[in-house]
């Protein structure tokens, strides 16, 4: 998918940065808009540099509204821009949700295409750097349920910029999560070890200008005989890791995109494997893991051996002091690994 | 307890209308102005000079028809015609669908009577390719554009020639063509919509405005907000209509805050232009908007008008207002019909008389009902003649994902069951 040969390093951030300035330099329907995002570049500075290149009509801080924020892109999308407003954390989104769910996922529908909201709100989510309550939270599964939206989450710097130049290209709105805690390194939930630079992870080397990893299309990051793993984001790098360390033959699968997900190779995996984890570090009831455990289960009930196995956070809020407790490590996908390998 | 109990209990204010059902209506707090007394500033004014009209009222047509003052907007005897005949055209119209409604050809319609200046004034004052956000009572605007009759009918009844695909409640209208946003039950959502349009039209060095709509009580949605303060920050070039027709279904418009201050009076709180208009004034409303309109299309920021008007009828016909105000109200508005006072404005120039009324009314008419029976042919709701099943599964995305097709192959499934005589060389014409 990529049109050029070279390629750099590049951390999580650095490749949205470069995504979008790659869409910004192509096509001048793209403008950027949130909170912080203009001179200042953001506060994770996805946005760094943008405003001073491309000007402060195509990148401009919002106020603090995320109500308006979405509002004011679905009504720019509708004049013939391609908006990509960042909702500075995921948790904050939700002043946002009449206008994500009731008018950028139903546009299309309910004027039989005539208006399009080809938005992609970009927010960082998720736990892992002691946000809190506020600051940690993974709400995707809020998104997925909604008829219209798609809702898509990278693990690694390539993916980032290749999947989220497709989200930006695509003409429906999409959710884009970006795991924080990896902005800066992959994590593999040893939390009490120096961070490890993406540097040293063969995904963080990112192709030079345009491509795309099209949404809807999951990557098996590993192949294995033993259990199949469904994850994405930040917990993709947690659930490799233990299987490695636990000696699992697991094959690894990253979705990528949750909706449309890819039904095709997770049925393709389980049914080769004949068991199945979903880890998850969103809460637990009517998480996209349920969703995820439902399909399995429909597609590859014959091949399963064993009870599908949900890793997930707890269904409590995000606690600071007891981040570890809550957050899905090694310790709760062990047990459940061993759980489902047993025999 | 012990250490307050000397202190006054605290009370509760719940507003309450000053009429209810079997009760003579009160308007004395109306406060009228005099006609034609409201001063005008320029176009290109600071914010500021316009705040006392925010507590004022524009007015232009007096009693006896004549125009009055500063804001008289001086149109030709055509134009006044022309505005007469939308506004007509557009009560021919919803009288017809609320009849419809009631023979049982649709689930749902919702009339403009009184309110018809409201709509039919700011789509003239407007330029045709201003693209407007509407809430769900602006259908003069469609009629007034010339959206045909016909497609309007076709989406109340749900039909198979409905552009809709009978995928939205009646009125709920969408057309692009005619630079009319798609129409949201969602209240207030459409605001920051239109401030985002107009961003982008000035991000794009374009000359087109915004104009939206929203009624008094939906202005306490937070969108509202959040629309005003977009507005002011980026002096966006838009319009925004708060149309004050003192009822929000059943609820009257101290619930959204009319009995401390004025809509309009929201303006000053932003920084931005406000106007307060006679809402039964065509000519004022007209003013109003083509004042407005010059300021943003000039850069000089966005307006928010307050159209004081007062919805005559229910609020759908799945309402009764009989059972919450007073029955005595809609005849005692103060501020009268709007065909009536542009009809006698006409008559008062020379340029108008009762039998070209009559006539008119009738050829509008006998019009609607034209477009009535033509639409019927393509169907009513209920009655079979909808759009494909598999439209259902269609535009949720650009394209169809793999459980979306699945789920349309088990509707189709489903309909092979339930009517098993049903052959595809029937077409889609099935119950």
């Amino acid at each position: 998918m990529t049109d050029q040969g070279t390629s750099r390093r590049m951390t999580m951030i650095e490749a949205i940065n470069d995504a979008l300035d790659v869409m910004m330099e192509r096509d001048p329907a793209v403008v950027i808009m949130g909170e912080d995002v203009g001179y200042f570049g953001g506060v994770f500075r996805a946005t760094a540099g943008l405003q001073k290149k491309y000007g402060k009509t195509r990148v401009f801080d919002t106020p603090i509204s995320e109500c308006g924020i979405i509002g004011v892109a679905v009504g720019m999308g509708a004049y013939g821009l391609r908006p990509v407003p960042e909702i500075q954390f995921a948790d904050y989104i939700y002043p946002g949700l009449d206008q994500l769910v009731s008018e950028a996922a139903r546009l299309r529908y309910r004027s039989a295409g005539e208006f399009i909201a080809p938005l992609t709100v970009r927010s960082p989510f998720g736990g892992g750097i002691f946000g809190g309550q506020t600051h940690s939270q993974s709400p995707e599964a809020l998104f997925t349920h909604v008829a219209g939206l798609k809702t898509v989450i990278p693990s690694n710097p390539h993916d980032a910029k290749g999947l989220l130049i497709a989200a930006i290209e695509d003409n429906d709105p999409v959710v884009f999560f970006e795991p924080k805690r990896i902005y800066n390194g992959p994590f593999t939930g040893a939390y009490d070890k120096p961070v490890e630079p993406w540097s040293k992870h063969p995904d963080s080397e990112v192709p030079e200008g345009h491509y795309t990893v099209p949404l809807g299309k999951a990557r098996v990051v590993r192949e294995g005989e033993a259990v199949t793993v469904l994850a994405y984001g930040t917990m993709v790098h947690v659930a490799h890791a233990v299987c490695i360390d636990k000696g699992v033959d697991a094959e690894v699968i990253d979705l990528r995109t949750l909706v449309p997900l890819d039904i095709a190779t997770i049925r393709e995996s389980v049914r080769k494997t004949g068991r199945c984890m979903i880890v998850h570090e969103a809460t637990r009831t009517g998480g996209f893991g349920a969703e995820l455990s439902a399909l399995v289960q429909e597609h590859c009930f014959y091949e399963l051996e064993v009870p599908i196995e949900r890793v997930t956070g707890f269904d409590t809020p995000y606690p600071h002091s007891l981040e570890w407790a809550y957050f899905p490590g090694a310790v709760r996908i062990g047990e459940a690994l061993d759980r489902i390998c047993k025999d | 307890m012990a250490e307050f109990a000397n202190q006054q209990p605290l009370a509760l204010h719940v507003p309450e209308p000053k009429a209810r059902p079997g009760a003579e209506p009160d308007w004395s707090g109306l406060n009228l102005p005099p006609v034609g007394a409201q001063p005008r500033p320029d176009e290109a004014c600071a914010a500021a000079d316009t705040w006392p009209l925010c507590t004022d009222l524009i007015r232009v047509l007096d009693e006896n028809g004549q125009a009055l003052g500063p804001w008289n907007p001086r149109l030709d005897p055509e134009t006044l015609r022309a505005m007469l005949r939308n506004m007509a055209l557009t009560r021919a119209f919803d009288e017809r669908m609320f009849r419809g409604q009631r023979q049982g050809k649709t689930s749902f319609y919702m009339k403009c009577t009184g309110e018809e200046a409201t709509s039919v004034a700011p789509a003239m004052a407007l330029a045709a390719d201003d693209m407007v956000f509407p809430s769900y009572r602006q259908q003069g605007i469609l009629i007034t554009r010339g959206y045909p009759l016909i497609e309007m009918i076709n989406q109340i009844y749900s039909n198979k020639a409905d552009k809709l695909k009978g995928r939205q409640l009646p009125i709920m209208y969408s057309a692009r063509d005619y630079g009319f946003f798609t129409i949201s039950g969602n209240l207030a959502t459409q605001l920051p919509q239109a401030v985002g349009w107009a961003m982008a039209s000035a991000i794009s060095a374009d000359t087109r405005i915004a104009a939206a709509w929203v009624g008094e009580g939906s202005t306490a949605e937070g969108d509202f907000h959040s629309a005003m303060t977009f507005a002011t920050v980026y002096n966006a070039p838009v319009v925004l209509n708060v149309v004050n027709n003192q009822w929000a279904i059943s609820s009257f418009s101290g619930f959204a805050g009319g009995e401390r201050q004025t809509f309009a009076a929201r303006a000053i709180g932003y920084g931005v232009a406000g106007l307060r208009v006679d809402g039964n004034d065509p000519l004022a409303v007209y003013a109003a908007t083509r004042w407005a309109a010059n300021r943003a299309r000039s850069n000089a920021g966005p307006t928010l008008i307050e159209h004081f008007t007062y919805r005559a009828e229910g609020h759908s016909t799945s309402d009764d207002p009989s059972q919450y105000r007073s029955a005595q109200e809609r005849s005692t508005w103060p501020l009268g019909d709007p065909i009536v006072r542009l009809k006698n404005h006409l008559i008062a120039l020379g340029e108008w008389d009762e039998d070209r009324q009559a006539a008119m009314d009738q050829e509008l008419a006998e019009a609607v009902k034209a477009a009535t029976r033509a639409a019927e042919a393509n169907g009513v709701l209920g009655h079979g003649l909808h759009h494909p099943f598999h439209t259902m599964f269609e535009d949720v995305f650009e394209t169809l994902p793999w459980h979306l097709q699945e789920q349309s192959e088990q509707a189709m499934r489903e309909r092979r069951i339930k009517w098993p005589d049903w052959r595809p060389e029937d077409g889609d014409d099935m119950p």
